[in-house]
């Protein structure tokens, strides 16, 4: 049993108190970054000799200027060589020498979230968490319609992948201030409180998309992303200026990479399964009395920002 | 003789900010983007042309054309007594009422130079300020400190708690107005820490952005607010 002591400071008034965190340790439940590429340590050695790790900016998958003219080389050159990068500069300060540091990235996140009464760590962590995750979900050449399995689910879940790509692009618009837009895999889940589905049916494994403000992501659910947008000003701004439907529409059409999409979800579909057979419950330490987290579904508020 | 004035909705006070018409029976008072008391470029180097004029006409009048929806379809509501519509209609006018109202305040917040902006305050606003934070430079460097620190998209404000009769430094997330941090809180100076608000000229350094919009504050107007609410 691993326990962190931390302090936690809120971020909307100056006064903390010290939170003893009781972790179950990795094992409570599988990760979705693969168990033996824990994390990319990059070991850096001070001056003094003392041996120092931190997570590495990974770059995107393709050159900087490969996403032109959808996604310019000037917004990459920021996005990616300074907001994430800066992301993942500051983790690594914030948690070196800390219970922490040794743990993968996705790990920090978990850790760091504290059902929703964030630790210091959580946000730095989750931006860099998402932002990989961005640069992996799109391609050049990208766009076009899901196939197979993933396209099936789509069908099944939405009525059809024009009615999803709807939904899809409504809620992105809709993210009021920062946050991010995702498509992910549930599984055995409920709507409500995150609790355990206590009479799992096919039918509750499902694709849903989710909503989500500043540095959260739907790990925090247990939910498997599948694909992100960056709806953060920062990511169309240069491009778009305040035009964020024009950016996802540019985004769903020409970016997207379905592949990437495909992979996860069969590794989202083995991964439940496999929870499934082992037959592990992981919320006997669930608290009834726990904060909803705040998430919006399948909302279609009209709201700024949308021309 | 000639008449001289008509019965109209229309206030002298409230003509900048507000039109009004009549929708119905009840004739709800709907708003428009006032024009601003400087010229786009007015404010540089501190801000550039290129963002007050995108922030101006496309962000604020988003805001301002989506609060007047929400207030006609809200107006609809009510007259039927459809609570969930009325519910559901809620974030739509915190987002895009919030929005026209911080808006409407940052504008007065800024003045060009040669009129005034970054002129430290005088009068019992400056005392004040030298009271609760030590010198103007402690506020200037609290509230950049705050500003720099909202995460995401948000307000860093100065305020007059005007039941505590005392200055607060304080931050809001995505468009609340500071009153929704207190009832009793009234906006002085506002700064707009949204991306979009720095983005063109700044970039992801928001710290140099909070560095030189001091240039550009009005504090005359924050004065005026401050004499107003204490007398």
């Amino acid at each position: 049993m691993m326990t962190v002591a931390v302090t936690a400071i809120s971020s909307s008034s100056l006064s903390y108190s010290p939170l003893l965190l009781h972790s179950q340790g990795p094992n409570r439940r599988l990760l979705q970054c693969e168990r033996n590429e824990k994390r990319r340590l990059a070991t850096k050695v001070a001056g003094s000799g003392v041996i120092t790790a931190g997570f590495e900016l990974k770059p995107p998958p393709y050159p900087l200027d490969a996403l032109e003219p959808h996604m310019s080389r000037e917004t990459l050159d920021y996005h990616w060589g300074k907001h994430h990068r800066t992301y993942v500069e500051n983790l690594n300060k914030q948690i070196v020498g800390t219970d922490l540091d040794t743990l993968s990235l996705e790990e920090v996140v978990l850790l760091s979230y504290n059902r929703g009464n964030m630790l210091p760590a959580f946000n730095n962590a989750a931006q860099a968490w998402n932002h990989e995750f961005f640069w992996e979900s799109i391609q050049p050449g990208g766009g076009g319609k899901p196939t197979g399995e993933l396209l099936r689910l789509i069908e099944r879940d939405f009525g059809s992948f024009e009615e999803f790509l709807e939904r899809f692009k409504s809620a992105a618009a809709s993210n009021f201030g920062s946050g991010w837009t995702w498509l992910a895999y549930k599984a055995n889940r409920l709507e409500v409180a995150n609790a355990v589905n206590p009479l799992p049916t096919e039918e509750d494994k499902k694709l849903v998309i989710v909503k989500t403000p500043n540095a959260v992501n739907p790990l925090v659910w247990d939910y498997s992303p599948l694909l992100t947008i960056d709806t953060w000003e920062h990511a169309y701004y240069l491009d778009f200026e305040n035009r964020r439907a024009e950016y996802i529409n540019t985004f769903m059409e020409k970016l997207v990479s379905w592949e990437t999409v495909n992979t996860r979800l069969e590794a989202a579909m083995v991964r439940a399964t496999q929870r499934e057979q082992e037959g592990t419950d992981t919320e006997e330490e669930a608290n009834p009395d726990d904060e909803e987290p705040e998430v919006y579904l399948d909302s279609d508020i009209d709201v700024s920002e949308v021309d | 003789m000639a008449i001289r004035c008509v019965a109209s909705r229309k206030t002298l006070a409230g003509l900048k900010e507000t039109s009004s018409r009549l929708i119905g029976f009840r004739g709800i008072q709907t708003f428009t983007l006032p024009d601003l008391p400087y010229d786009y470029g007015a404010l540089e180097p501190a801000i550039s042309g290129e963002i007050m004029q995108i922030h101006h006409q496309k962000h604020h009048q988003t805001y301002v054309t989506n609060y007047n929806n929400a207030l006609e379809q809200l107006d609809q509501a009510v007259s039927k007594g459809d609570a969930s519509a009325v519910v559901k209609l809620q974030s739509a006018i915190k987002f895009n009422g919030g929005g026209h109202v911080n808006h409407l305040i940052f504008w007065k917040n800024l003045a060009p130079v040669k009129e005034g902006g970054g002129e430290p305050p005088k009068g019992s606003l400056g005392s004040a300020i030298d009271t609760h934070f030590g010198s103007l430079e402690g506020l200037v460097k609290k509230m950049s400190a705050e500003g720099a620190a909202v995460q995401g998209s948000g307000w860093v404000w100065l305020g007059l708690d005007k039941e505590l009769k005392k200055l607060v430094v304080d931050t809001t997330a995505n468009q609340d107005p500071l009153v929704t941090k207190g009832g009793s809180l009234v906006p002085l100076v506002g700064i707009d820490v949204w991306e979009h608000a720095y983005y063109l000229q700044y970039k992801n350094v928001r710290p140099e952005y909070l560095k030189n919009v001091w240039k550009v504050i009005n504090w005359k107007y924050a004065s005026e607010i401050y004499e107003k609410e204490c007398n």
